[in-house]
């Protein structure tokens, strides 16, 4: 009764062409951002914008670059973590050896030097697929971590390996607050979820698509696979690059190799599957999903009140995320967003279903 | 790239990796005893890591799940042996063990596999990193967080062999020897079960093809649970060689991580390739890392073998012995 | 078809649930010190894990039964970090809302991440027997306390050790190490110290977790180094004795840090592991003393230790959780005797740890006998004491098996300063004048 696009005619090939060509699509999502940079920094908790809301921003970021590759493009990469890597490393260098480069800059930069080396990363692709492609990637993954705890040059000579982020400026403006950081997240990401949905639906993100659909079929009619490939890594590891700079500057502040690891690599890769295989909205349910859970299924014996040692809580957490992996993928297994659609159209009918 | 390429690009490979591993020596940088240590320590490592590949190839074979939850099998079967042996003598915990292993692969099938009949090998894949964190979660509710030792009567004292030919002699761990006979013996036994045994030979018809076995009547859910459980044993020999080694804890299951270049560089589909690739990348990465690594600052082995694995598949995708794809649109 | 779009309404339900399930946080109650815990029970590191935070939890719950802190109790609710640095950060911005004073996190990566955190939330970070060495400069890190020793003093305290033995003149150390900040922290002064004395050192580092270490100990055979220094930590420790015992490397050789001097470590290996040294920070597997009988009598007769088995009350890690959880009640009573006997504030208790001044009569009335060494803090040292000795395991204890050691302040000073101004330059930190304070 409320969703349903009668009477919403389109009359010009613009309207044709929008992001969100039903009314109430547009509304809501005008709606979402509002409530996210305008009623969200007024009535949140420190708590909240520091240990849940900025991890998952910046962690659906790095999805939706991941999701780019998996999603689109139909690429299993289980190196993500490195490529965060050399977005929060590069980021570091850059900031440290030119101080007064603009954080935004260095933040690009950042995601251009992923870019470069997601791009070289990218190359066995042209002839390795499917799972042997996944384990091959981990050699990037592998890789990276020893080359940032190894060469020393990288870390800036640091005695222990551990580098910190400088203090966050940017046009002179501090980002120190909670609140503040969330908001220069939640830019960053809007601002990407923007070029990315765009890029998926243009020429580019066409010809990933059809390569993820099969190959030689995109061959045939004409799609190179080697630009469409290595273009599908470049564009993935920039946008994963930039993700790796924010969580080390902005969320971790200090941090070694560890930080982005092979779990690391796991866990994005759980949040595009879970959240919705070529899907931008997917990227941000799977992030939800994955970030937030664990740490609602470890607090949840206290706010019921059941006495539970520490240790079972986490065996538990363990157990149920677990469980409701599995869960999810027999009820959807083509994601949360797949669900959201089912959802969207059955409201359309909604209150009178055939 | 037509095959006879591909065949001299392999040859050219295995040839340049030999030269690789003889080269220290060669060189004059270390001696012919310290060589080989080096080298029987990659092997017998190798021989671990093909063991755990191997329970990876089975059901890859079977069911064309990439299973990741083989590690957390590991450590599960090795963290239920281990407590089971406290409270009782050892066979009855190893037959408990298995029991529990078989009542696994069986729960497996009927909730998890079953319910993803048809669905893509990555959907699969992820489900079994589903499994693998509740086996995670389980195995440390049911058995304890803390290391446990393992008494299955392997020797921990080195021998030193040929003191008398060589200064300071040849040191081969004779836990490591121990190991690689059992690892053997079970290939051996597994080899057996599937050239000789029915149910052997109907698991080999799945793998060739699941629908023309189906269609001359052999159950697919029932060799998927029998699939499962011969992994699950494999998991638990691992685990007890593994376990005896370095004690039953926690980061057993990164024995899987260390299955996967093996996997790749062997092919997904091959038994045989499984055995080969785990002792190229032992050896690969023990060799690398004490010749290598001084120079690069070490702690090289973990990249090294998925490096050599990359740049096999760069000219044999399918891996050594993996089924060649064809296209076709 | 029904029954499976329930399935799936009911899916949507609990990710939506999930997504929007922010709970009002429990505030602790206002006459109440709030310490939090952060402890890793679970995953790759448990086995170190479990005892120190038994022993930390133990303390704290003894300190209640025997009336609190001068009338006032401690609250404390642990937080699982798994040792993984982005979870200990979560923890602790989690417990942050309950207004702590202190915390303790026994992780040198999650003290990294929190050291830029904790002068803003004015929290006090004690890291005792771990952390950065070069924040026992309290001018610049006012709010770290590594008390007791760093990572600089362990290292330092073993290189005095094995030179006692003989000059190191032209001799190979080995040092097996963790590869984290954790593990590397110690080579800046075996560097220093090696140019000093002469000796080569050999870098090995092992991954994380550390289960793959044979290419490690060939390398060890190969080079034959005199002595082997093990920097690990988890299971890292017991595999590293486990594999020298594979290569024949002496055990009499092997020096670990005192984070890889403990039953975990050792008992794995079982009778093999004999010989095996460490540098213990203090103490060792002391049993005997008033606190653990105290321990024994107040809380495991009555059924509420922490621990599983009595057993564990009086190891090594179980003591040093337990010293860990009393220097900071002392700073906390330290912060009562200037402010009032009070719930004191965090920037009350970081005075209070400053100023601590615990001499052997104090200790001794505490019921730790001499597991703890007289300690004197102020604004130039926030380590307090760096004296250790050497224990050695003969297949069932420790026992001692050599005289005090004392870290040298001559290299070890000029260092510290050096590094930590580095450190404030970086992070444009306004050094306090030590002389200026009080």
């Amino acid at each position: 009764m409320i969703y349903r696009e009668t009477g919403q005619f389109k009359t010009t090939y613009a309207s044709d062409q929008q992001l969100f060509p039903i009314l109430q699509d547009r509304i809501f999502v005008i709606g979402f951002l509002v409530f996210a940079f305008g009623i969200m920094p007024l009535i949140g908790t420190e708590y909240l914008f520091r240990a849940i809301l900025v991890p998952f921003l910046i962690l659906s970021l790095a999805a939706i670059g991941l999701n780019i590759l998996v999603g689109y493009c139909g690429q299993v990469s289980l190196g993500t973590g490195a490529f965060m890597a050399i977005g929060a490393y590069s980021a570091y260098n850059l900031a440290v050896r030119i101080p007064d480069l603009n954080l935004i800059v260095i933040f690009l930069m950042a995601g251009v030097f992923a870019t470069i080396v997601g791009a070289l990363f990218g190359i066995p692709s042209l002839r390795i697929k499917g799972f042997y492609l996944a384990v091959a990637t981990l050699a990037a993954q592998f890789f990276v971590d020893w080359l940032f705890a190894r060469v020393k040059w990288f870390t800036n000579d640091s005695s222990s390996g551990n580098v910190s982020a400088p203090p966050l400026e940017i046009f002179g403006y501090g980002i120190d607050t909670p609140v503040e950081r969330y908001i220069f997240v939640l830019s960053f990401v809007c601002v990407f979820a923007l070029v990315a949905r765009n890029l998926v639906r243009g020429a580019i993100g066409r010809s990933w698509m059809a390569t993820r659909d099969m190959d030689v079929a995109a061959e045939v009619i004409g799609i190179r696979p080697m630009m469409a490939k290595l273009s599908a890594f470049a564009a993935s590891s920039f946008i994963v690059g930039v993700a790796g700079a924010l969580w080390a500057f902005v969320y971790l502040g200090s941090w070694e190799p560890l930080a982005f690891d092979v779990n690391r690599s796991f866990q994005l890769l759980f949040m595009v599957i879970i959240g919705g295989l070529g899907s931008i909205l997917g990227s941000f349910l799977g992030a939800a999903f994955i970030v937030i859970l664990p740490l609602m299924l470890n607090q949840l014996p206290g706010w019921l009140g059941i006495p539970l040692s520490t240790a079972m809580i986490s065996h538990i957490e363990f157990m149920v995320f677990g469980a409701l992996i599995v869960f999810f993928l027999i009820v959807e297994p083509r994601g949360l967003a797949r669900l959201w659609a089912i959802g969207k159209e059955k409201l359309r009918l909604w209150p009178f279903p055939h | 790239m037509n095959a006879a390429t591909t065949r001299n690009l392999t040859i050219a490979f295995f040839v340049l990796l030999a030269a690789g591993a003889v080269s220290p020596m060669a060189m004059g940088s270390t001696k012919f005893p310290q060589w080989l240590e080096v080298v029987l320590g990659g092997l017998m490592s190798g021989v671990l890591y093909s063991l755990v590949a191997l329970g990876l190839v089975l059901i890859f074979k079977a069911s064309g799940v990439f299973n990741f939850a083989q590690g957390a099998m590991v450590l599960f079967a090795a963290l239920s042996l281990v407590r089971l042996m406290e409270r009782m003598p050892l066979v009855v915990a190893l037959a408990l063990t298995i029991a529990i292993m078989v009542a696994l692969a069986w729960l497996i099938e009927r909730l998890v596999l079953r319910n993803l009949v048809n669905q893509e090998g990555i959907v699969l894949f992820m489900a079994t990193l589903g499994i693998a964190y509740f086996l995670d979660g389980l195995g440390q509710t049911l058995w304890g967080s803390d290391i446990y030792t393992l008494h299955v009567g392997m020797p921990k004292e080195p021998k030193i062999l040929l003191e008398g030919t060589f200064e300071g002699g040849i040191l081969v761990s004779m836990e490591d020897v121990y190991a690689a006979v059992m690892a053997a013996t079970l290939v051996a036994v597994l080899a057996l079960f599937f050239q000789k045994t029915g149910t052997g030979r109907a698991l080999r018809a799945v793998a060739d093809d699941h629908q023309a076995a189906q269609s001359i009547g052999i159950p697919l859910n029932r060799i998927w649970v029998i699939v499962w459980s011969v992994a699950g044993l494999v998991a638990l020999v691992a685990g007890v060689i593994w376990g005896s080694k370095l004690g039953v804890q926690f980061s057993l299951q990164l024995v899987a991580l260390k299955a996967l270049p093996v996997v790749i560089l062997g092919g997904f589909t091959s038994i045989p390739g499984a055995i080969i690739g785990g002792l190229i990348i032992g050896l690969g990465e023990k060799i690398s890392e004490v010749y290598l690594g001084p120079f690069l600052g070490g702690g090289i082995e973990n990249w090294f073998a998925y490096v050599l694995a990359l740049v096999f598949l760069l000219f044999r995708p399918e891996g050594l012995f993996g089924e060649r794809h064809i296209d076709r649109v | 078809m029904k029954s499976t779009l329930r399935i799936k309404t009911a899916a949507v339900a609990l990710a939506v649930a999930g997504a929007f399930g922010a709970a009002p946080e429990a505030a602790a109650q206002s006459n109440e010190i709030f310490i939090p815990v952060l402890v890793y029970r679970t995953g790759a590191y448990a086995p170190n894990g479990i005892p120190w935070a038994d022993g930390y939890v133990d303390y704290l719950k003894l300190v209640n039964a025997q009336g609190g802190v001068n009338g006032i109790k401690i609250a404390y609710e642990e937080c699982e970090t798994g040792y993984a640095t982005d979870r200990g950060v979560e923890c602790y911005e989690r417990l942050k809302s309950k207004k702590p004073v202190a915390v303790n996190p026994l992780s040198t990566g999650i003290t990294y991440a929190l050291t830029d955190k904790v002068a803003g939330d004015k929290i006090v970070l004690f890291t005792t027997g771990y952390g950065r060495a070069d924040s026992v400069d309290g001018s610049v890190f006012a709010w770290n306390f590594p008390l007791l020793g760093t990572y600089w003093s362990a290292a330092d305290m073993l290189v005095q050790h094995v030179a006692k033995k003989g000059s190191l003149k032209g001799k190979k150390i080995a040092l097996v190490y963790h590869d984290s900040p954790y593990g590397k922290e110690p080579i800046k002064l075996l560097e220093e110290r090696a140019k000093m004395m002469g000796f080569q050192l050999l870098l090995l580092p092992v991954t994380h977790p550390g289960v793959e270490q044979k290419a490690t100990w060939l390398q060890v055979r190969q080079q034959r180094p005199d002595y082997v220094f093990l920097w690990g930590w988890g299971v890292m420790n017991s595999t590293s004795i486990k594999e020298a015992i594979a290569v024949s490397y002496p055990r009499l050789q092997m020096f670990g840090v005192w984070w890889s001097s403990a039953e975990p470590d050792v008992e794995p290996a079982e009778m093999a592991s004999k010989g095996y040294n460490g540098i213990a920070l203090g103490h060792s597997d002391e049993r005997d003393f008033p606190v653990h009988k105290d321990m024994i009598k107040t809380l495991y007769e009555k059924g509420q230790g922490t621990s599983k088995d009595k057993k564990e009350v009086g190891s090594v890690l179980y003591n040093r959780g337990m010293i860990s959880a009393m220097l900071t009640i002392e700073a906390i009573k330290q912060a009562q005797s200037k402010f009032g006997k009070r719930v004191v504030t965090g920037e009350e208790v970081r005075w209070g740890a400053e100023n601590l001044n615990l001499d052997a009569a104090k200790i001794k009335t505490l019921g730790f006998g001499d597991m703890v060494q007289p300690l004197k803090t102020s604004c130039s040292d926030h380590e307090g004491v760096r004296r250790g000795r050497i224990h050695t395991w003969d297949g069932k204890d420790w026992s001692y098996t050599s005289d005090w050691l004392e870290a040298d302040m001559k290299i070890l000073g000029p260092m510290i300063k050096t590094s930590a101004k580095a450190y404030a330059t970086e992070k444009k930190i306004m050094q306090r004048d030590c002389s200026k304070e009080k």
